[in-house]
């Protein structure tokens, strides 16, 4: 049966990994204990965890946190994709300007930054536009923080917007210099190199953070009682549990929530990084190796070029297949 | 076709910091010419190539392609930088193949070849496919369109960055050291289209380590060391009778 041109087939014993196995039933067996101990605690209050799970307040408080995530993502990345863009300009101006968004929203809380926001439309009654210490041209009511779930987007989108353009920037820059030159040399503009070029090479490094800042946006949601906002997942669970004292319930209600959500992002991460690894990873096929067929080439002729053409052309059977 | 002078370089110099790279280079290349250059790295080879389509800017000296000056407008004996957008405008009819490749990895090889056409000259996808087929039927990879660059080997990406230059039909063709970064067995195929190329009738510079190449397809040769232009002439002649000590020692070492 042995072929004689191959040596005799490896038939080793595994490497055996006893501690994997064990370790693994120990802590199934301890998570095991632990569900059924939780499952009899009455301070979890399942009973109760059930009654306000699909509870129309808390479906609807869950729905306020979702809008809350999204908008204030939303705004977040295209700004921080504008703020990234301006700190690599080569206009000092505009590069600067960059900086010190960064600096004041990065270096500051977000739960003061928030209370902030929702005290501004105090600080700040009136808009004007006109010359300093002069009547001003225009002058309208600061009427947009008086709606908190806006005061609470704008609060959020702000102070996220510095850490995405810190992670729109490491992308940018991870794309190799010759991107851009070649784009350069191609006489496409700055604008176009950005857009077709060297954002979408970039993608692959900015979604999985991005992935990670969004997940937890949808946790510093329940930061906005800074403003205060109470009609999100957390405000609404605390709500309730203020008046029925239950307050553990209500925390596990919250929770699943959060990882249902957490959950869904997850998967959608997943298939947006899928998206954007193109032209990354192997083909199927085995990878072709060289093969200039002279005679597809460009008007040279099969035994053109003593020295050169000597030097290379693979064998027969390559790929090129130029003449068919 | 010949005899219109393509690329005058007159006294050019430029400067990285304190380290000048380029001192006073001037040759010319006519329109259907091939001029190869060769020399040490670090000579300042690469650099001339850059300035030519304004990858760099040239700090003295005159610089033009096809009687334009690069990257500058002359006005009333003042020279006035151009825009980022009229820069981009000269370089449409050069084009430029890297030691690199520098193919998009993210696009297939068509629509690595498809970019600036649709993007620069505003040609409809279909008509701007077509023309790619062609091309990449013209450099040996007629079945390779739907490739992307990590799935071809070097000599193939070359040889597809050399389609994506030609696209936007350039009058003009930069080489910058092109089968430097090349396994041997790999270097043939694309000399051999680079060969092509020359044949019919393009107006090339090549950086080339290759003086089999330089000997046997350039029109004439160039040799720079320290940012001068040592010696240059009909490519025979430098190469199997150079006159300067530099060239002699440079040419021992790799021929």
């Amino acid at each position: 049966m042995l072929d004689p041109e191959e040596g005799e087939a490896i038939r080793a014993v595994p490497l055996r990994h006893p501690w994997r196995a064990l370790i693994a039933v120990v802590l199934v067996l301890a998570l095991a204990v632990f569900i059924v101990d939780a499952a009899q605690r009455e301070d979890y209050g399942w009973a109760e965890v059930g009654k306000y799970i699909f509870d129309k307040r808390i479906s609807q408080a869950a729905l306020v946190t979702l809008q809350l995530t999204v908008y204030s993502m939303l705004i977040a990345i295209t700004l921080g994709l504008l703020l990234a863009i301006m700190r690599l300009s080569p206009n000092p101006v505009v590069k600067s300007v960059a900086w010190l968004y960064l600096w004041i929203f990065r270096g500051t809380p977000v739960y003061v930054q928030l209370v902030f926001w929702g005290i501004v439309a105090l600080i700040y009654p009136v808009l004007t536009l006109g010359v300093p210490f002069m009547t001003p041209w225009v002058t309208v009511p600061n009427d947009i923080f008086l709606n908190l779930f806006i005061t609470a987007v704008i609060g959020l989108a702000l102070n996220e917007a510095a850490y995405m353009s810190e992670i729109v920037r490491a992308g940018l820059l991870s794309v190799d210099e010759g991107q851009e030159e070649a784009s350069k040399a191609l006489a496409m503009s700055w604008g176009q190199t950005m857009r077709y070029i060297v954002v979408p090479q970039a993608m692959k490094i900015i979604i999985p953070p991005t992935g990670n800042e969004v997940i937890s946006m949808l946790k510093t949601t329940s930061l906005v009682a800074a403003i205060p906002l109470s009609i999100d997942l957390y405000g609404v669970s605390r709500g309730i549990s203020a008046v029925t004292f239950t307050p553990v319930p209500l925390l596990i209600v919250a929770s699943i929530w959060y990882l249902l959500f957490t959950s869904v992002l997850m998967v959608g991460q997943h298939f947006i990084e899928k998206r954007f690894s193109r032209g990354t990873g192997r083909r199927k096929e085995d990878k072709p190796t060289a093969g200039g067929d002279p005679s597809a080439v460009v008007g040279s002729t099969a035994g053109d070029g003593p020295t050169t053409a000597a030097l290379t052309n693979a064998p027969a059977g390559n790929d090129a297949g130029g003449k068919g | 076709m010949t005899g219109m002078t393509m690329v005058l370089a007159d006294r050019v110099s430029k400067s990285f910091g304190a380290n000048k790279v380029l001192r006073s280079i001037s040759l010319s290349v006519d329109a259907g010419e091939v001029l190869c250059i060769v020399g040490p790295s670090g000579s300042g080879k690469s650099t001339f190539l850059r300035c030519i389509n304004h990858l760099e800017r040239v700090d003295a000296g005159r610089l033009s392609v096809e009687g334009q000056l690069v990257g500058y407008r002359e006005k009333g004996g003042r020279l006035y930088e151009l825009k980022p957008k009229e820069a981009a405008f000269q370089r449409r009819e050069i084009g430029m193949v890297f030691q690199r490749f520098n193919l998009f990895p993210h696009l297939t090889a068509v629509e690595n070849i498809i970019q600036a056409p649709m993007r620069v000259k505003r040609m409809s996808k279909a008509k701007a496919t077509a023309r790619a087929m062609e091309l990449m039927e013209r450099v040996g990879l007629g079945d390779k369109g739907d490739y992307y660059p990590a799935h071809l080997s070097g000599g193939q990406q070359q040889r597809v960055a050399i389609a994506r230059a030609l696209a936007m039909d350039p009058k003009l063709m930069l080489f910058d050291e092109p089968t430097s970064a090349l396994d041997p067995e790999l270097v043939g195929e694309v000399l051999d289209v680079m060969k092509g190329l020359a044949k019919s009738g393009m107006t090339m510079i090549v950086v080339t380590h290759e003086m089999g190449f330089a000997r046997e397809v350039a029109d004439s040769l160039v040799f720079m060391d320290g940012g001068v232009v040592v010696e240059s002439g009909d490519p025979r002649q430098v190469l199997t009778a150079p006159q300067h000590g530099r060239t002699k020692a440079f040419l021992s070492k790799v021929l």
